[in-house]
């Protein structure tokens, strides 16, 4: 609009002619965006914008009502939005710090110059990321089952007498989701912190052997600050993704025992498409997740910003 | 000493690789096993592989599911990279502060969880079905709409096009390019390498989305491969064999793009952080 108004009043002063070319320039810039702005307008920030409206509205299906914040209100007393939070928060602050460990680990290993059959073990361990969320869940699923190997394996080695309950019982189900995340997503942050690694001047590992560092002072004194960017990175997107989390538990566990493994993704699933839906209700938890991405962002970068101090 | 440290190293990153590859394995030994020896354990290839393969395409809609996968997926990653790439290019040759403004607000886009749209999206799409039929729920137009654009693809193009020889684009302008024609005949096939790392990610999400498909492709002959598996995952009596073998097929695939394009599946996945 506004545009469209310049365009004219400048078109009417011919002599102005620079003027004229720079805006064409301008306008065939913002030609080149638009598809995409307007893309992302409409599947993004629109129904980003109508998820709140709903979220202070309240009915079955398409009858709803404004109620005022009587959904979110409904938050606090609601045990299976409780559970939900619950489980997804325990999945984040278990798994989150174990992957980031391992992965951490692994890439150090790996960065080592004179390892052999490095391409081999690299790629090994990347492996689990090519799988589609869906076909690994089911693969666990098998696995873990009351007969499945795992259970066969772990008797046989006699580690257990009894067969774990993996997806029944509501801790060691809980446990099985953590595993099965786990092994999909270690190798993918391994990969951020391998290519970080190589850009770390070996010279600085040098001067601290001379030093007389070991090991471990090596790893905790230049190698976790070094990669400190890499790590926030890696842990703020594990976690919006964690608090995300929806394929793997849908097809793992359907949030069973009861609602032990239950997350908020799948609770708002269940809300608006298994039991008689609630659209405005559904919203309001899903604006839960978007309240508790934000938190949860800060808090890392206020981690690692006081850790610069 | 340090021998000892050298074969500890080996010893941990030996067990990390089995870890990482032991379901792989389990899960090409039961596409050839039956399931009564799935539930069994077995660990040892068997002879069922061709059997499977017969039950699955008599028993479950095998092709279907895959030709509706490969369709959404190949169509969302052509029109991704056309749109993905025209803006990134746009944000960084024509940079201006009203840009930067509107670039930094798209990337907050990336911010926003999925479950917080799937609702309205629903909805509009049921608007949508009133007024267009052919591209509202339950049509794979619908499925693919929505993931057709990310911040992600567009910020990935933009790092990319900043290494990018600005004097190219120049030299195309002198030679009489609409400024059109430099993206298309010089910028494109200057790029390939991030084209395609870029089309690797955005056919490996497509292939693999899940939530979404699940809510808006009802009918079962609009299913695409995960919506199969996830189905034959949670039937009452599966037979472990055709199942496995599903899940083989449709990771054929991935693995296939991630073994013969290795060096662009990482640098794909790297582009963020560049």
């Amino acid at each position: 609009m506004i545009q469209a108004t310049t365009k004219q009043s400048i078109e009417s002063k011919p002599r102005k002619y620079n003027n004229k070319l720079r805006l064409k320039n301008g306008l065939i810039g913002w030609s080149f965006i638009a598809i995409a702005t307007a893309m992302i307008g409409l599947f993004y920030f629109y129904p980003m914008a109508q998820a709140l409206i709903l979220s202070f509205q309240s009915g079955a299906g398409a009858n709803l009502q404004f109620v005022g914040f009587d959904n979110y209100l409904r938050l606090f007393t609601d045990p299976t939005f409780i559970a939900a939070v619950k489980n997804t928060v325990i999945y984040l602050i278990i798994q989150v710090p174990i992957m980031i460990i391992l992965a951490l680990l692994i890439s150090v290993l790996l960065n080592d110059k004179k390892l052999k059959l490095k391409g081999f073990f690299r790629t090994a361990i990347f492996l689990p990321c090519i799988t589609s969320l869906v076909a690994y869940s089911v693969v666990f699923k098998y696995l873990f089952g009351t007969d499945g190997i795992i259970n066969q394996l772990l008797i046989n080695v006699s580690l257990i007498s009894e067969p774990i309950q993996w997806l029944t019982d509501p801790f060691w189900a809980k446990v099985t989701i953590i595993i099965a995340i786990t092994w999909r997503w270690t190798g993918y942050n391994m990969i951020f912190y391998l290519s970080a690694l190589q850009n770390v001047d070996n010279s600085i590992y040098e001067a601290a052997k001379i030093d007389g560092a070991n090991a471990f002072q090596q790893f905790f004194k230049i190698t976790i600050p070094m990669l400190k960017p890499i790590i926030l990175f890696t842990s703020i997107t594990s976690t919006i993704g964690t608090l995300q989390l929806f394929d793997e538990v849908m097809n793992i566990t359907k949030g069973g025992p009861g609602n032990a493994t239950l997350t908020i993704s799948q609770y708002i699933y269940n809300l608006s498409f298994k039991y008689t839906p609630d659209f405005g209700y559904a919203a309001t938890v899903s604006y839960a997740i978007v309240i508790m991405i934000v938190i949860f962002s800060i808090i890392q970068f206020k981690v690692a910003g006081d850790k610069n101090a | 000493m340090h021998k000892v440290n050298r074969i500890f190293i080996y010893i941990i990153l030996s067990i990390f690789t089995i870890v990482s590859i032991f379901p792989f394995i389990w899960m090409i030994v039961s596409a050839t096993n039956k399931s009564s020896d799935v539930t069994k354990g077995r660990l040892v290839p068997g002879t069922h592989l061709v059997e499977n393969f017969q039950n699955l395409i008599n028993s479950v809609d095998l092709v279907p599911a895959l030709t509706n996968s490969v369709i959404i997926s190949i169509s969302t990653t052509v029109l991704s990279l056309i749109i993905a790439s025209l803006a990134g290019y746009g944000f960084e040759i024509y940079r201006s502060k009203a840009k930067d403004v509107v670039f930094t607000i798209l990337l907050l886009s990336m911010m926003i969880p999925f479950a917080a749209m799937m609702i309205p999206l629903f909805r509009m799409f049921g608007t949508i079905s009133q007024m267009a039929p052919g591209i509202g729920i339950d049509t794979l137009t619908s499925a693919m709409l929505p993931s057709i654009t990310t911040a992600f693809l567009i910020f990935f193009f933009r790092q990319n096009t900043k290494m990018f020889p600005k004097e190219l684009l120049e030299a195309g302008r002198i030679d009489g390019l609409t400024e059109l024609g430099v993206f298309f005949r010089i910028f494109v096939p200057t790029m390939k390498t991030t084209y395609a790392a870029a089309a690797i990610i955005t056919f490996m999400a497509s292939w693999n989305n899940f939530l979404w498909p699940l809510v808006v492709l009802q009918s079962p002959e609009n299913h695409t491969i995960p919506l199969l598996i996830s189905n034959l995952g949670s039937s009452h009596s599966p037979d472990f064999g055709i199942i496995m073998t599903t899940i083989v097929i449709a990771t054929l695939p991935t693995a296939l793009i991630f073994f013969l394009l290795q060096k662009h599946f990482v640098a794909g996945m790297m582009g963020s952080v560049k």
